[in-house]
C-alpha cells in the first residue's frame, strides 16, 4: 500500500502546481472567453527568471539562501505579471472586435515568440535548479514526503485561498465577477473592463511564475520548451473543473495531478507491460477528450457546450 | 497532344483577343513549370531543385490545412500529425522494417484513408464545441502522435522508436524508379527532377480539387459556417458533418503528402513531425492569405525558400566576421511567431487576401464606432 500513498502524495504536489497554472487560464477565459495559449510560456519564463536571479545572487552576495530564494521568486512574479500585462496589451486588446480566429492565431504566435526568446537568452540546454534547499524527508503512512513537497502544497493552498478571498470578498473581486458576467453592463456600473482584464492577466501571470519556480525546484531542469506541456495540462485541468470557474480550476488541477501520478504509476500493470511511464503525458490528453465528449462544461461548469 | 495543338492552332484566328491572351499566359506558365527544375539547377544548383520539391510538398500541406483553417475557419494546430501518419504508413508498408514492399498506388490511398479516419476520430468529439477547443485538442493530438511514434518500439517494434525508419522504398511509377536518373529523348532527368514532376502533378490535381470545392455546395457551406455558424445551421446545413468533412479532407491531403515525403526522403524519424512543423504550415496560410488558394501557395513557397536563402546570411557573417554571430536557423521560429502576431494585427487577411475573408477579418466600422467605449460585443 506504500506505493499507493506515494503516488497519492506525488499526485497532490503535481496537482497543486497544475491548479496554479490552470487558474490563469480559467480567469482569463471567464472574463474574455479566450484561451491564452501563451500562458504556459509565462510559466516557463517565471522559472527562467527566478533561476537567473538565484545564480546571480548565489555567487556574489552572502545573503542567506531563503532570502535569495524569496528574492528570486519575487522577481519572477513581478516579471511575469508585467509579461501577462504586455501580452494582453500587444496581442489581444487590439483584436477584441476581430473574429475569434484572429486572437487565437496571435496567441499561438506569442507563445512561439516567447519560447524562442527564451531559447536565445538561456540556450537550448536544460538548466538545473541550484542546490540551495537542504532536502529533509518525512515519513507518512509508509510513504516519503520531502520538505519541498510540503512547501509546494502549503503555498499553493495559501495562494488559492488568497485568490478565493480576493475574488469573493473584495471590491476588485466583485468587479472581476461583474465583468465576467457582462463587460458591457459592468462598464455601466463604473467598472473599467480594460483595467479588470489587465489585472486578471497580471494575477494569472504571477501565479504562473510561482508554479514555474515550483516545477523547476521540484521536478528538475528548466527548459525553453517546458511551458508547452505544462500549459496543455493546466488547460486540461481548467476544462476538467469547468473552464471559467475558479474553484473548478483548483479542483481540476489536483484531480488531474492525481490521475496522472496514479496512471503513470500503474500503467505498466494496467496494460500488462505494454506501455511504460513514457506515456504519462498521454493521460492528460485522454482526460481532455473524455471530458469534452461526455461533459464539455466540466465537473463544476454551469455553462452549456457552445458557451463553455 | 499534337491533335490538341493542331485544333488550337486552327481555331486561333477565330478566338477573341482576351481569350488568346489567357491561353498564351497559361501555355507560358505551363512551359515555365516544366522547365523550372532545369533552370533552377543551372542557376542555383541541385540543392535548390530539392528545395523546390519540398516547397511543392509544403504547398500540398498548406492547401490541405487551408481547407480546415481557410475555408471552414477551424484552427488545427496538430496538422503535421496527419502528415506523420501518412509518412509512417508509407514507411512501414514499403521498407525492410516489416519486409513489406507494397506499390505506391496501394499505399497513398491507404495513407489518405488512415489520415482521414484519424481526422474524423479527433474531430468528432471536438467539432460540436467552439473553435478554441479544437485548437487545443489538435495541439495535444499532434504531441500525442509524436509520443507514440517515438515510443512504439517496445514491447513490439512498430515504429522503430526515435531512430525512425530507414531504407524506405523509392516511389516508382509504371516501372520507372524515381530515385534513379532516367533518360528520355536524350534529356537526362535526375532524381530530384523526376520527383518534381510527380509532386507538381499531384499539386496541380489538388489545386484543381480545391478550386472546384471552393464554389461547390460544400465549399459554400464551409464559408457559411465560418462566418456564422448559427445562421448556417438555420439555413439547413448540418454543421457538424460539414465541419467533420473539412477536417477529414484536410487530413487526407496531409496523409498523401506524408506518403510522398517518406518515399522521397528515404528515411523518416519522429522528429520530422513536431509542433513547430504544424506552426510553420499555419504560418504559411496566415502569411499568404487564409482562404485564398494563390495566397496559400505563395505563403508556402515563401516560407520554404526564405529560410534557405537566410542561410546565405550565415555565410555572409562567416565571411565578414570570421564566425557566425547570429545563426539564422535559431531565429527562424522567432520570426515565424512574430509574423503570426504582426500579420494578425496589421494585415489579418494575408499578403494575397481572399476577397470575402478580407471583408470578414476587418471589424465592421459601424460596430467599431458603436463599441468604442465598451469593451466588446456582449452578444458574442
Amino acid at each position: 500500500m506504500n506505493e499507493f500513498y506515494q503516488h497519492l502524495i506525488n499526485g497532490l504536489v503535481l496537482g497543486s502546481i497544475y491548479a496554479l497554472i490552470a487558474l490563469g487560464y480559467t480567469m482569463v477565459y471567464g472574463i474574455m472567453q479566450l484561451i491564452n495559449f501563451a500562458h504556459g510560456e509565462v510559466t516557463m519564463m517565471g522559472a527562467m527568471i527566478c533561476l537567473t536571479v538565484l545564480n546571480a545572487m548565489l555567487g556574489s552576495s552572502g545573503m542567506p539562501h531563503y532570502l535569495i530564494l524569496l528574492l528570486g521568486m519575487g522577481t519572477a512574479v513581478i516579471f511575469c505579471m508585467a509579461l501577462g500585462f504586455t501580452i494582453e496589451r500587444v496581442a489581444y486588446r487590439p483584436l477584441r472586435n476581430a473574429p475569434r480566429l484572429a486572437p487565437l492565431i496571435t496567441a499561438i504566435g506569442m507563445s512561439i515568440v516567447l519560447q524562442n526568446i527564451a531559447m536565445l537568452m538561456w540556450g537550448k540546454r536544460p538548466l538545473n535548479f541550484p542546490d540551495i534547499i537542504p532536502i529533509a524527508r518525512f515519513e507518512i503512512l509508509g510513504a516519503h514526503i520531502t520538505n519541498v513537497q510540503i512547501v509546494i502544497i502549503v503555498s499553493a493552498v495559501v495562494l488559492m485561498l488568497g485568490l478565493w478571498l480576493l475574488i469573493n470578498r473584495t471590491r476588485l473581486g466583485r468587479a472581476m465577477r461583474a465583468t465576467s458576467q457582462s463587460p458591457a453592463l459592468a462598464s455601466l456600473m463604473g467598472i473599467n473592463p480594460n483595467t479588470i482584464i489587465s489585472v486578471t492577466f497580471m494575477i494569472g501571470g504571477g501565479l504562473a511564475a510561482v508554479a514555474g519556480v515550483m516545477v523547476n525546484a521540484y521536478y528538475g531542469p528548466a527548459h525553453y520548451t517546458m511551458g508547452f506541456m505544462l500549459g496543455l495540462k493546466a488547460f486540461t485541468a481548467a476544462v476538467l473543473g469547468g473552464i471559467g470557474n475558479v474553484a473548478g480550476a483548483m479542483f481540476g488541477g489536483i484531480l488531474l495531478g492525481l490521475i496522472e501520478s496514479l496512471g503513470a504509476g500503474y500503467i505498466h500493470k494496467l496494460t500488462f507491460g505494454f506501455m511504460g511511464s513514457d506515456y504519462q503525458d498521454v493521460f492528460a490528453f485522454m482526460v481532455l477528450i473524455l471530458i469534452l465528449v461526455f461533459r464539455p462544461s466540466g465537473l463544476f461548469g454551469e455553462r452549456v457546450g457552445d458557451r463553455a | 497532344m499534337t491533335m490538341l495543338h493542331n485544333s488550337l492552332l486552327q481555331r486561333w484566328p477565330q478566338l477573341k483577343q482576351d481569350r488568346r491572351a489567357v491561353i498564351a499566359a497559361w501555355l507560358l506558365i505551363a512551359l515555365a513549370l516544366a522547365l523550372l527544375p532545369f533552370v533552377t539547377d543551372a542557376a542555383l544548383g541541385r540543392s535548390w531543385v530539392r528545395i523546390v520539391d519540398f516547397a511543392l510538398l509544403y504547398i500540398l500541406l498548406a492547401l490541405g490545412l487551408n481547407i480546415v483553417v481557410g475555408y471552414a475557419g477551424l484552427l488545427d494546430l496538430g496538422y503535421i500529425a496527419f502528415y506523420g501518419v501518412g509518412a509512417y504508413l508509407y514507411a512501414l508498408l514499403a521498407s525492410p522494417h516489416f519486409g513489406l514492399h507494397l506499390p505506391v498506388w496501394a499505399i497513398l490511398p491507404l495513407g489518405a484513408l488512415l489520415a482521414a479516419i484519424f481526422g474524423m476520430l479527433l474531430g468528432a468529439p471536438t467539432l460540436k464545441l467552439r473553435g478554441d477547443y479544437l485548437a487545443i485538442v489538435t495541439l495535444g493530438f499532434g504531441e500525442i502522435i509524436h509520443i507514440f511514434l517515438r515510443n512504439l518500439d517496445k514491447p513490439v517494434n512498430i515504429t522503430n522508436g526515435p531512430q525512425g525508419v530507414n531504407l524506405i522504398d523509392p516511389i516508382s511509377i509504371a516501372g520507372i524508379n524515381l530515385h534513379q536518373t532516367q533518360q528520355f529523348l536524350g534529356i537526362t532527368f535526375y532524381k530530384d527532377y523526376l520527383y518534381y514532376y510527380l509532386f507538381l502533378t499531384i499539386a496541380l490535381l489538388i489545386i484543381f480539387i480545391c478550386i472546384r470545392l471552393q464554389d461547390s455546395r460544400i465549399g459554400r457551406a464551409w464559408v457559411a459556417i465560418r462566418e456564422d455558424e448559427v445562421a448556417a445551421a438555420a439555413m439547413g446545413i448540418n454543421t457538424r458533418n460539414i465541419k467533420l468533412l473539412a477536417f477529414g479532407m484536410g487530413a487526407t491531403f496531409g496523409g498523401i503528402s506524408g506518403g510522398l515525403f517518406a518515399g522521397y526522403q528515404g528515411y523518416i524519424s519522429p522528429e520530422s513531425f513536431i509542433l513547430n512543423e504544424s506552426i510553420i504550415v499555419v504560418c504559411m496560410i496566415v502569411l499568404g492569405g487564409m482562404g485564398n488558394l494563390f495566397g496559400v501557395i505563395l505563403g508556402a513557397i515563401l516560407l520554404t525558400t526564405l529560410p534557405e536563402a537566410l542561410r546565405y546570411l550565415g555565410e555572409l557573417q562567416q565571411w565578414l566576421f570570421g564566425r557566425i554571430v547570429l545563426d539564422p536557423a535559431d531565429y527562424r521560429m522567432l520570426l515565424y511567431g512574430l509574423a503570426l502576431v504582426l500579420m494578425m494585427l496589421l494585415r489579418p487577411a494575408g499578403i494575397l487576401p481572399s476577397v470575402r475573408r478580407k471583408r470578414e477579418l476587418q471589424p465592421t466600422p459601424v460596430v467599431a464606432e458603436h463599441e468604442k467605449d465598451t469593451v466588446y460585443d456582449s452578444t458574442r
